[in-house]
């Protein structure tokens, strides 16, 4: 219980610290802020809609601590300002739109990469010094090394443009409309193969080989050879004796490679022009469009958190020692 | 790391300081020896000391200047241009090795800023201990947890156009907490050693104990922190100018591939453009990568002890303990 209110408590003030970077980033920048962020709407909106924007967007001259809980309060009641590069369109609106199809995709590529690299890494444990243990260890960790983005420009190189298997980019058929059919889905699935085994190879690395040097660590553990020696059948010693214990320190490094994938899905989505959350956010970068700026970090970080939380309770679940507080620092 | 005997035999001869340092030096250097010994370590070695070289000597490597546009446009590789041109009429060689020098002088110097930054936030967290160790414990594992890049964008995207050497610095100002946590944990487990508290009890100042008692403990893993942020940081670089927020008309790597991507490389079939600044990339990583080969079996000497009680384990945590 105390450890589920630590997690918890760590959780409200990262979100609490997540939203006050958000708000204190663009008014530590020289200048006054709102001048700054409405430089290129001079001349291009009368004086009374920038004002209008500027209350919305909370950018008033009233101090800093009242603006920061108006800020906090246009969060709260889904008041995230209109967007400036799709104006007037509200901010909140492009996301709604935008978040699902990240979560698919990273949620997706992410489960696959921990579901294969993880037994893989008990297959070539189990199978040391075969020919997949000499290999897949330092090609995946070569792939690893190589930038994200430009593996996905190779795979769009070879597989979109060369062969032309797969569509180029977006996220579906343009002829088609959302919907729940399966010539949507089906497409949805086409569209998303390349950027999704992107993200699967490039975060691959990390499950495999952590879960190859747990195994090797656990198998030399005293009750693993003694089971062995009882004649504890092969398939069993391999799951239940070995696989079961090694897989959760796999877990708690859950914590930080999912930021790394988060990151690394917002280069792929641009590859891909995927209509994911980042690309979202570079493409509002690029139209200097701060609110939706603000928002797709916002929920970026949020998502991320959020992912975090879920990881630490189920490990609280499979470890009872954690619970117990046999274990000070979880993540 | 664990015990370390000299710092014990030195505390108990008290030489002079200079002989002091001495003896420490000659301990960097044997230091280098797993470089040496390990295959893996010795080509990482080597592959990073030929971008160095290049970075240093980029000038007198190129044959042209990269800014130059006056040759044809799109051409394949030929010998006069051996990587091609672009669409503007670029060399694409002379293009790449400009490139190496960025991405090494920015992944290198935001590497060192980021481990300093995390040796100082991480020593100070385990040394003191108490209400300061939560608040840097609470900062690092929001940084661990927040997703780098998203961050570097939305910082990036208030400093408008910056340079490749302005973000190579606010790489390095926020990706400083892996780095942190691991300091913080071995400042933890030396603080109550026999030196330390000796060195306490002599007046020494707190500083100064952090400084030149704490931190010489700590030199591989501080080296292995090194490599990983420069990693870190040569990826993260070249992702921000992929995506344009860098200024674009800077030479990287990253900016080489905004261009292609941006004026169609791929729908030209313009392979040449677009597998040298990756290409690039992913070498200097994977230098750093086997790099971290040689600092992992000092880092690790339980592995070397491993070795020797299990047989059956003895290659493998040798030859792939790293990336944990």
């Amino acid at each position: 219980m105390r450890f589920i209110l630590n997690r918890l408590g760590f959780f409200v003030l990262s979100l609490w610290a997540a939203i006050t970077i958000n708000f204190i980033l663009p008014r530590l920048m020289p200048g006054n802020p709102a001048d700054i962020i409405f430089a290129k709407f001079q001349g291009q909106l009368d004086p009374a809609s920038i004002a209008a924007m500027k209350k919305a967007f909370g950018l008033t001259d009233k101090p800093m601590i009242i603006q920061y809980f108006e800020y906090l309060r246009g969060l709260l009641t889904g008041n995230w300002g209109l967007s400036f590069g799709y104006y007037p369109t509200p901010v909140i609106d492009i996301i709604k739109h935008s978040l699902p199809w990240t979560i698919g995709l990273v949620g997706l590529a992410t489960v696959l990469a921990v579901f294969i690299g993880t037994s893989a890494g008990i297959y070539i444990s189990w199978k040391r010094q075969g020919f997949l243990d000499n290999t897949l260890p330092l090609l995946t960790m070569g792939i690893q090394a190589l930038p994200y983005f430009w593996v996905a420009l190779l795979f769009l190189f070879v597989f979109g443009f060369k062969l032309n298997w797969f569509p180029m980019n977006h996220g579906y058929d343009n002829g088609l409309t959302p919907e729940f059919s399966w010539t949507f889905f089906s497409s949805v699935l086409y569209h998303g193969f390349l950027p999704g085994i992107t993200i699967l190879l490039g975060s691959l690395s990390g499950w495999l080989v952590g879960m190859r040097n747990n195994m090797i660590n656990t198998l030399g553990e005293d009750y693993v050879v003694f089971a062995e020696a009882k004649g504890v059948s092969p398939s069993r010693l391999m799951f239940t004796y070995a696989a079961r214990n090694a897989i959760l320190p796999q877990l708690t490094s859950f914590a930080i490679a999912i930021g790394n994938v988060v990151s690394g899905s917002i280069l792929t989505e641009q590859v891909f022009s995927y209509p994911g959350i980042g690309g979202q956010l570079t493409n509002a970068v690029l139209l200097e469009d701060f609110p939706l700026i603000q928002s797709s970090f916002l929920l970026i970080a949020v998502a991320v958190l959020v992912a975090n939380l879920i990881v630490d309770l189920l490990y609280s679940r499979l470890d009872p020692r954690v619970r117990t507080g046999g274990i000070t620092n979880g993540s | 790391m664990g015990h370390n005997p000299e710092t014990v035999q030195q505390m108990n001869e008290t030489p002079p300081i200079y002989t002091n340092a001495k003896k420490r030096w000659v301990d960097r250097m044997v230091f280098l020896t797993p470089f040496l010994k390990n295959r893996k370590a010795l080509t990482g070695l080597i592959l990073f000391f030929v971008f160095i070289f290049v970075a240093i000597f980029a000038h007198w490597i190129a044959p042209y200047s990269p800014a130059n546009t006056n040759f044809m446009m799109s051409l394949g590789p030929t010998s006069k241009h051996l990587f091609g041109t672009t669409n503007t009429g670029q060399d694409i060689f002379s293009e790449f090795i400009f490139g190496a020098r960025t991405t090494i002088v920015v992944g290198f110097g935001a590497g060192l800023i980021a481990t300093f930054l995390g040796l100082l936030i991480g020593i100070t967290a385990g040394y003191r201990g108490g209400w300061i160790d939560s608040i840097l414990t609470f900062l690092m594992n929001l940084f661990l947890v927040l997703p780098g890049l998203a961050l570097l964008i939305v910082i990036e995207s208030y400093v408008k156009n910056s340079s490749p050497y302005t973000n190579g610095i606010i790489i390095g100002l926020t990706g400083w907490a892996w780095g942190a946590r691991v300091f913080r944990a071995q400042t933890m487990s030396l603080v109550n050693r026999d030196f330390v508290v000796a060195a306490k009890m002599s007046g020494k100042s707190d500083l100064n104990i952090m400084f030149t008692e704490i931190s010489p403990n700590m030199m591989s893993i501080i080296a292995a922190n090194v490599i990983y942020a420069t990693l870190g940081a040569v990826l993260a670089e070249s992702g921000l100018a992929f995506l344009g927020i860098e200024d674009i008309n800077s030479i990287s790597w990253g900016t080489m591939l905004y261009w292609a991507s941006q004026s169609g490389a791929m729908l030209t079939g313009a392979w040449w453009w677009i597998i040298p600044p990756g290409l690039g990339i992913g070498l200097v990583g994977l230098s750093l990568v086997l790099m971290n080969f040689a600092i992992d079996s000092i880092t690790n000497p339980r592995l070397s002890s491993q070795k020797r009680r299990r047989h059956r384990v003895k290659q493998q945590s040798t030859t792939t303990s790293t990336s944990a």
